[in-house]
């Protein structure tokens, strides 16, 4: 183990192409054994910031730190101790998720057991089978499986469940929570802001290369000190929506005037609402199509 | 594990893709078999008399040499460029490169799967021409050496050039017709399946400047009676050129494969 740096230190990182700069100055610090989540449209620099991290891509300014080494000259010792689930992937048809993982295996140092990792993936009933029949899903789960087989440090995880059903969202979660446990440190993106609130210590939101907000997922654009939303109906069946910072007193004066305050909520912002105003004023000018991916 | 360690592996389980894929291997591994066996007896009679059957060549013996070169250019160039061109559009590169796997490793896991392929190709081409068809296979050390050598050349040449080609493709929906066309033609103006000397002689100087024609000069030296050397182009077997050209082909192929492969598509970087 090195000294015990964060295992991500990005500061005024900077990529263009042609005239456009996708990302645009972004810092960025990561701690040892944080799930961090990256959220932002499409075209907003998730994956070009992602694959700068990952030595897929060179950068045109800034520095860029990970596992204390620069990713532009970084080594093959340097990817030993990194998994990386790439955005999309295909090819491997014809071998099986075994065959797979155990040639993958080879050529780490500190492997983890082959069977361990179908267990931990939900794959070991399909492991004999060609990676061509897998379904979506099992496919995603046998790549998130080849990015930990080398115990990493640090994994990165580029839109690890796009495609996935709810239960095997629900399932993946589980898988993540357990690596992030283990002290795994991992950096995730994703569309899907319920997948952030879960998994993620902490977010980032990026558009048009820029880091607009970094919190937790409770905090993240002030949503926690904002105004709560209470609503409810009084005796005559009219309904009342009413701001306040301090909602407890309001509920309590409510239940002293009514009794059982007839259709109560209390609201504050949800993180899909609070990304949707970060981002908005940058959609336009990023000249990218809003596409947003949210599951209710 | 070290680099050579995981080559191995790495040939193991390209064979394993290898032999699950039926279309490569039967147009590549089996096509020049099966084309060597329809041709011996499609043109079994023709050689019935005159000259071949003097000198002991019946159509199968006629036909190997030109079979032997057409296999090592599929299972070493056409394989290689598919199969990298595939690998690259699909993503198996960048996933290998996100690893701490050598990059030396992917491609001696290549070499040793076209090593393998080929070698099979050669004994079961080989086994059906003698078993099969009774051909009279060449019993002095000196053809053997020379077929080593060609062999060799061939292969290695074949298998960078094809590693270089498969840059070309843009994406693997591409990349069969971008390689199987010319490959096609090469065998048509080699010397494969038609006489070499039936040709006019300007196509004779453009498939001169090809391995496939070297490859398959060779190896009517090593298969066909000494003194058909008469009927090549030159007069001679040429080894001298013969070596030259192919390890021409083969320092040229290795440089346009360091400079310009590449582990990601384009315009992904």
């Amino acid at each position: 183990m090195s000294a015990p740096q964060a295992p991500i230190r990005v500061t005024d990182l900077r990529k263009t192409y042609g005239d456009r700069a996708a990302v645009d100055g972004i810092d960025l610090q990561i701690e040892r054994g944080e799930v961090f989540a990256l959220l932002g449209p499409n075209g907003a620099g998730k994956t070009t910031t992602v694959e700068i991290l990952e030595g897929f891509r060179k950068r045109d300014g800034g520095t860029v730190s990970v596992l204390g080494e620069d990713p532009q000259t970084a080594g093959l010792a340097w990817r030993n101790r990194l998994g990386i689930v790439l955005q999309s992937t295909t090819g491997l048809d014809l071998i099986t998720p075994r065959e797979a993982l155990a040639s993958t295996a080879k050529v780490y140092r500190t492997p983890r057991d082959v069977d361990e990792v179908l267990a931990a993936v939900g794959l070991t009933d399909k492991a004999g089978d060609r990676i061509g029949k897998l379904s979506g899903g099992q496919r995603r789960r046998l790549d998130v499986g080849l990015g930990i087989i080398g115990t990493p440090e640090l994994l990165f995880l580029d839109e690890p469940t796009t495609g996935f059903d709810p239960q095997a969202r629900r399932d993946f979660w589980e898988l993540i929570g357990s690596l992030a446990d283990g002290g795994t440190t991992i950096l995730l993106t994703t569309h899907y802001l319920d997948e952030a609130e879960q998994l993620a210590d902490r977010v980032g939101v990026i558009a048009a290369g820029r880091m607009l907000a970094v919190d937790t997922p409770a905090n993240l654009g002030g949503r926690s000190s904002s105004l709560a939303t209470v609503t409810w109906e009084d005796a005559v069946g009219t309904r009342h929506t009413e701001q306040t910072s301090t909602p407890t007193q309001l509920v309590s004066r409510l239940g002293a005037e009514l009794g059982e305050v007839p259709k109560l909520t209390v609201t504050r912002p949800s993180l899909e609402d609070t990304y949707l105003s970060l981002i908005a004023p940058h959609l336009a000018a990023a000249g990218s199509e809003p596409e947003l991916e949210v599951v209710a | 594990m070290n680099a050579v360690a995981i080559g191995w592996d790495r040939t193991v389980l390209e064979l394993k893709m290898y032999f699950r894929e039926k279309e490569a291997v039967f147009f590549s591994f089996v096509f020049p078999i099966l084309m060597l066996s329809m041709f011996s007896v499609i043109f079994g009679d023709s050689f019935g008399d005159g000259d071949a059957e003097a000198a002991g060549v019946n159509a199968a013996r006629f036909f190997l040499p030109g079979m032997v070169a057409a296999g090592v250019m599929l299972t070493s160039f056409q394989s290689m460029a598919l199969s990298v061109a595939i690998e690259r559009d699909d993503g198996t590169l960048k996933r290998l490169r996100s690893t701490p796997m050598p990059p030396v490793a992917y491609f001696l896991g290549k070499v040793g799967l076209v090593a393998s392929t080929s070698l099979a190709q050669f004994a079961l081409l080989i086994a059906v021409a003698k078993l099969g068809f009774g051909v009279q296979l060449p019993g002095d050390a000196g053809s053997w050496a020379t077929f080593v050598w060609v062999f060799l050349l061939g292969v290695a040449s074949g298998t960078v050039l094809g590693i270089a080609f498969s840059s070309l493709a843009s994406s693997s929906r591409s990349v069969g017709a971008i390689v199987i066309a010319p490959t096609l033609i090469l065998q048509f103006i080699s010397g494969v399946y038609f006489a070499f000397t039936d040709l006019p002689e300007w196509l004779k100087q453009v498939a001169s400047l090809f391995p496939l024609k070297w490859i398959a000069q060779g190896m009517r030296s090593v298969f066909f009676p000494d003194d058909w050397q008469t009927q090549e182009m030159a007069g001679t077997w040429e080894h001298g050129r013969t070596a030259l050209v192919l390890a021409v082909w083969l320092v040229t192929g290795l440089v346009v494969c360091a400079r310009t492969f590449r582990w990601t598509k384009r315009g992904t970087t």
